[in-house]
């Protein structure tokens, strides 16, 4: 159970023109712009949910996931995570919950991925027979098999994406986070990702949100779909809700995105 | 502790992807400080001694100040390569571990080329002992076992300043060498040769004294004030401002994202 309500936060970033003069008086006096990254935010999700969360970027996806794993603390709002303040509680929280980055590693770079997954376990105090019987399940499912024996650098990008996938599931959270999962891989490693999350979702029952710019992953996976644009909430519906028109979703999207002027 | 031993074998496998490169970093490490070693050793062909310590008096001091140097270092210079850590988001996955977050630096970054220089703290230190004459009794001996964990201790502290300060400013602060290599190096002599001011400095802000200076002169038997054997101890207590510091940037860093 995911419950957010009115979460503001907002950075000051320091703006300058270009040039080098430019850069000697902004060595000195700075100007600050105000970025609301989350604008009262608020949201539920109940467990067992899969929730694809959408918006262009700059909109606040990432923010939400920082704020909801516990890596950013808001300035102002509440947020409950299987009934803990992420940032209040963090090691009790983290447990919890998984965390993928699309576009960070968490793989031990020159070690066989199966070594990562070791002291993955390790870290996560997974106890030995919980741990075989995961690590059985994702070997199976993400097609594993060679892949734990080859370090994590010569993996291809998709490879490493089901490693990384089945690496922040091995201590069983009850909440999933993925933060594009899908960028940059190629059709068939995607399918196997959405079919995987698919299946987690289904068979354990594990509340997934996702953030994407790809719609054909809300399409196959969200049976619920959060739009976000400048912090605020524009939009939580089905994909019906969305696609109402016959045209594409990613043309849909667009539209919305025009029409919110985002 | 179990944790830390795996991933200091995960390190040994890394390492042992790039064989070359960690025996040539480790002899270059031993090289390095051995130079050092041989600056003293000519500058006592000349003089016989400074300040009125005599070359085996020196010789100590360098190969305690080594040990306890290079022990902090081999630990806690993960920190060193703290701001890459946040720069790359590194430091994010760290805060979605159940672990605390400073043994994750350290564990994270373990230097095994660094050994090269432990390997020669412990020659120049027993060396150093062995040429010094000292009359041995239970409290020498506990003496230099407190200066060598004191002395570990404030260099770690030092580090984790360092890192501390990266989560303000993103970038390392080069200026924060001159309390690491810096003080490795000026440590080789007792800190009273430079005078009455650098004493103090190093006496009431960053304790370098209290692990070099007085309890070598209990060493040495130029006093003979029980407090000196401790000393290094209450060093440690330096860590504690220096843990505060680190808070205060991780509360800093959650606040902003970056």
């Amino acid at each position: 159970m995911i419950q957010v309500s009115h979460l503001r936060k907002t950075f000051r970033v320091a703006r300058r023109g270009a040039g080098f003069s430019q850069a000697v008086k902004a060595l000195f006096h700075r100007e600050y712009e105000e970025i609301h990254a989350l604008d009262d935010l608020s949201f539920t999700i109940r467990d067992g949910e899969m929730v694809g969360y959408i918006g262009p970027n700059g909109a606040g996806k990432s923010s939400t996931i920082k704020v909801l794993s516990g890596i950013l603390t808001p300035d102002s709002g509440q947020c409950l995570v299987n009934g803990r303040t992420p940032w209040k509680d963090r090691v009790a929280h983290v447990k919890e919950i998984g965390v993928v980055f699309g576009q960070r590693t968490q793989l031990w770079w020159d070690v066989p991925v199966a070594d990562s997954f070791e002291l993955l376990k390790e870290i996560y105090t997974v106890p030995e027979k919980t741990y075989r019987e995961n690590l059985e399940e994702l070997t199976q499912l993400l097609d594993l098999g060679d892949l734990l024996r080859t370090p994590a650098r010569q993996l291809s990008l998709g490879q490493r994406m089901r490693c990384e996938i089945a690496a922040s599931l091995l201590h069983s959270p009850k909440i999933l986070f993925l933060d594009e999962p899908t960028i940059g891989l190629d059709a068939v490693s995607k399918l196997a990702v959405r079919d995987f999350i698919l299946r987690l979702n289904r068979e354990r029952g594990t509340t997934v949100l996702l953030t994407t710019h790809d719609m054909q992953d809300i399409e196959a996976l969200a049976s619920r779909v959060l739009l976000i644009g400048r912090g605020k909430i524009l939009l939580d519906g089905t994909l019906e809700d969305i696609r109402r028109g016959g045209e594409s979703i990613d043309e849909t999207v667009a539209q919305l995105y025009r029409q919110y002027d985002i | 502790m179990k944790l830390y031993g795996k991933y200091l074998s995960i390190h040994i496998r890394s390492m042992m992807q790039y064989k070359a490169s960690f025996f040539l970093t480790a002899l270059g490490q031993f090289l390095t400080s051995f130079n050092v070693f041989l600056g003293v050793f000519f500058l006592f062909q000349r003089f016989h001694s400074v300040a009125g310590f005599s070359y085996q008096e020196v010789l100590l001091c360098f190969g305690i100040m080594l040990l306890e140097f290079s022990l902090a270092e081999a630990f806690a210079r993960g920190f060193d390569t703290f701001p890459t850590m946040l720069a790359n988001g590194e430091f994010d996955r760290i805060l979605v571990r159940p672990r605390n977050e400073i043994f994750q630096v350290l564990a994270s970054k373990v230097e095994f080329t660094r050994l090269g220089r432990v390997l020669q703290a412990v020659v120049m230190f027993v060396y150093g002992i062995a040429a010094s004459h000292i009359q041995w009794d239970f409290y020498k001996i506990l003496t230099v076992v407190f200066m060598l964990l004191g002395g570990s201790l404030v260099f770690t502290g030092i580090f984790l300043i360092y890192a501390a300060i990266s989560f303000f400013t993103l970038e390392g602060l080069e200026f924060m060498n001159v309390l690491t290599d810096g003080a490795r190096e000026y440590g080789k002599y007792p800190v009273s040769v430079y005078g009455k001011r650098v004493l103090q400095f190093c006496t009431f802000v960053v304790p370098y004294a209290l692990i070099q200076y007085y309890p070598l002169l209990y060493l040495l038997g130029r006093s003979e004030n029980p407090l000196y054997i401790v000393l290094p101890l209450i060093a440690g207590v330096f860590l504690l401002p220096c843990w505060l510091l680190w808070r205060l940037g991780v509360r800093h860093y959650k606040s902003t994202g970056s």
